[in-house]
């Protein structure tokens, strides 16, 4: 039981972490209508950003306390990623409005290359640290009713808290400000937003922007889990079942189709890979969603699209 | 008229002085073509970078020492991303340039399985040293590969022996649970036949945790190994799956110092990012470790870095992976001088020629210690039915800051491998429907 339990909240707090990149899927669709495939690139762009700015902040400035290196480096990734969506939306989406979905998804994959080529060229192809003082050793919880206590890895657990704060403040800057409320409108028709004076070109920076940010956190939270190399920008691709799974325009979905995938793939590599030879678990989140697109197309909170013949 | 006979004069003796200049150089234009398969980028770049600048860098050091025997190094890189498909095609691209290949590294156990037909029919040999597949060191079945000092058999191998002397002898691991955490892939496979032939010897049990590539989610993993509880843990990891391995190992509270990498993970890019984390790992070493002190990286400091000729940055010079390419790189070009021996100083050597050389290798510890590697590596000596040479390991251990060499040396078991080799080398042969070269045949 206690090595259910175990399974159960270890995948859960990796859920978490699927949805934070998830997330960053969710937002460019919902405000563009564009599934972007530069999200991982964006993720490994800013983490590289943090941590070569950490390391270089105290040589700039002489001063060697971690934390201001952090934060600065922290501002300073942040500036990166406001000229990333800025310079992407002037270059690539001003000449795409109103263009076929395909296209827009295929200008997403060359600028992932971009960004994944740019970002090792300006910060380089090693390993890097980022060090925002996450504990590492676990912590063993309920000792007195299971042998040997139920582990907790006090890293994930602090990571999920961090990205259930930032769902709810997502959350509510899409349900409550006229920002939020512009960008569904342009998400769900870009002639009839600008038919009404809703900035087009504005809109989508502060969407690429706001999924910088989220780039960011999950940047510096992957970073400081696996060191920050190029592997950073598969870790999108652990996401892509996520927004399959809880719907591409709902940001609670991928919340909720994260926390599925992160437990569904545990238990299912724990107790089910033993009888088929092991490594089953990215395979096996695909296959979860596959079975839940066939009884909800849309994901679990998508919305459901209904064409006038 | 006066001026045009001048001219022409002139012009003659510009000629005449040109082709003096140029005839030394012509004399000297022997130049020997190595292609380099190497991966820079992707998930496995901070891996395959130091290893290919180590490998590039002895070239330019041999070629900055007059070359093997006045025949000047030439070489060309291509890039595959530890991408099988990729790999081939790199091998195809480059196997005819500058009058073809004299012989391919491919630093891929999957490129390798792919290649070792097509580099037969080619007649290029294929050095895997440290990789590739164990069963190739029969060089009678094998003529084209050579896995020189070590299969991942004789590492496999090793780590039962050392986890056996530590437990106080071979019959204390009756009973023991012994987990090979390994990359999901041909190269991670590798020692599951020598691990489960050894677990039948002695008695432990081997749990098998196969980890997705590239590596990064391994909860799931050492969850089984939290509630298994195995005495040891073998990581065959690459590239980003080793530093995981570490952190979750950290994680889940399990003692770093019960776990033993092979030796592509045992080398700075694989704990430098844990740090303290880390301390008390093990790693076999593949006969070195980091060795910034040897003879060969001060030449490389001083003769090619020192000349700004240097592949990569000057602090990555003497660390562990770097320095497996420095070796691999040797290897390389002893097996071409050793040709030369026998075909012609100063000529340049083709495939089946260098075939002859690799095979025949005697490098013995003065040979050794004259290029550089005292205190480095062990003798090398191999045949037409060995193609390893050697299979001298050692075990060193992450300090929180470095490496630290700490064991003796050991060898694999030839009583172990050698019945494993044959047999499987021999089913390769009845599969392909090869005939194993006999020792008259292997003297050609």
């Amino acid at each position: 039981m206690a090595f259910f339990l175990e399974t159960l909240i270890g995948g859960l707090m990796a859920g978490m972490l699927y949805s934070l990149v998830a997330i960053g899927f969710v937002l460019i669709f919902k405000a563009s209508g564009v599934f972007n495939f530069a999200q991982g690139a964006m993720v490994l762009f800013a983490a590289l950003a943090m941590a070569r700015f950490s390391e270089w902040v105290p040589g700039w400035t002489g001063v060697s306390s971690p934390l201001f290196a952090n934060s600065v480096a922290f501002v300073l990734a942040g500036i990166m990623m406001f000229v990333v969506a800025w310079l992407i939306e002037r270059l690539v989406l001003r000449h795409l409005v109103n263009q076929e979905g395909a296209t827009l998804l295929m200008a997403t994959l060359g600028i992932a290359y971009l960004l994944e080529g740019i970002g090792q060229g300006i910060f380089g192809n090693d390993i890097y640290k980022i060090d925002v003082g996450m504990p590492k050793e676990p912590v063993f919880v309920l000792q007195n009713v299971f042998e040997g206590g139920i582990l907790i890895n006090k890293e994930d657990f602090i990571a999920a808290l961090i990205a259930a704060l930032l769902v709810g403040a997502l959350t509510l800057f899409f349900q409550k400000t006229a920002t939020g409320r512009a960008l569904r409108a342009v998400a769900d028709d870009h002639q009839a937003a600008q038919s009404i004076g809703i900035p087009l070109n504005r809109i989508w920076v502060i969407v690429w922007c706001v999924a910088g940010v989220t780039a960011l956190v999950a940047g510096i939270i992957w970073g400081s889990k696996l060191g920050v190399q190029f592997s950073l920008a598969t870790v999108a691709m652990r996401a892509l079942p996520v927004v399959i799974l809880g719907g591409l325009t709902s940001v609670p979905g991928a919340i909720v189709g994260g926390l599925i995938i992160g437990v569904g793939e545990k238990l299912s590599e724990v107790f089910l890979g033993p009888y088929v030879g092991g490594g089953i678990e990215i395979w096996f989140a695909y296959m979860l969603a596959l079975v839940f697109l066939m009884f909800r197309p849309q994901g679990l909170f998508g919305e459901k699209i209904i064409d006038r013949v | 008229m006066k001026l045009r006979k001048l001219a022409l004069a002139a012009s003659l003796a510009t000629l005449g002085l040109s082709s003096l200049i140029t005839a030394p150089a012509y004399a000297q234009a022997k130049e020997q073509f190595f292609p380099v398969l190497v991966y820079r980028t992707g998930a496995y770049g901070p891996n395959g970078t130091p290893w290919a600048n180590g490998y590039i860098d002895y070239f330019k050091l041999v070629n900055a020492k007059g070359g093997m025997n006045g025949v000047k190094i030439i070489f060309e890189e291509c890039e595959f991303g530890y991408a099988t498909d990729r790999g081939v095609e790199c091998y195809e691209r480059l196997k005819g340039k500058h009058g073809g290949a004299t012989l391919v590294q491919p630093l891929s156990t999957g490129v390798t399985f792919a290649l070792t037909e097509k580099a037969a029919t080619d007649k290029i040999p294929l050095i895997t040293a440290g990789y590739g597949r164990s069963e190739s060191q029969n060089g009678a079945v094998f003529a084209w590969n050579f896995p020189l000092l070590g299969t991942y058999w004789v590492g496999a191998d090793v780590a039962i022996q050392h986890i056996a002397k530590k437990e106080g002898g071979f019959d204390k691991l009756k009973g023991k649970k012994i987990a090979l955490v390994y990359h999901d892939s041909p190269y991670g496979k590798e020692p599951i036949p020598l691990l489960q032939e050894r677990a039948k010897m002695h008695g432990f049990d081997v749990q098998l945790l196969p980890v997705a590539h590239p590596g990064v989610e391994q909860k799931a993993t050492w969850l089984q190994i939290r509630q298994n509880k195995p005495d040891y843990v073998l990581l065959w990891g690459w590239g980003v799956m080793n530093s995981t391995s570490l952190k979750e190992a950290q994680a889940t509270g399990y003692p770093r110092e019960k776990m033993y990498g092979i030796w592509w993970a045992g080398a700075e890019p694989d704990v430098k990012d844990v740090g303290a984390g880390a301390k008390g790992y093990n790693a076999l070493a593949l006969q070195h470790g980091a060795e910034p002190n040897s003879k060969v990286v001060k030449d490389i400091l001083a003769m090619v870095h020192g000349k700004s000729q240097g592949t990569g940055p000057k602090e990555e010079v003497g660390q562990v992976l770097y320095m497996r390419g420095v070796l691999s790189s040797m290897l390389a070009i002893e097996g071409v001088k050793k040709a030369q021996e026998r075909h012609g100083r100063g000529k340049i050597m083709s495939g089946e020629q260098v075939r002859w050389g690799l095979e025949n290798l005697d490098l013995d510890q003065k040979a050794l210690d004259g290029l550089g590697f005292a205190g480095v590596m062990r003798p090398v000596q191999t045949s037409c039915l060995d193609h390893m040479g050697s299979s001298w390991v050692r075990v060193h251990t992450w300090d929180g800051a470095k490496w630290n060499f700490s064991s003796d040396w050991y060898q694999a078991d030839e009583k172990v491998i050698r019945p494993m080799v044959m047999l499987a080398s021999g089913r390769y042969a009845e599969e392909k429907k090869l005939k194993p070269r006999t020792p008259e045949e292997c003297k050609q």
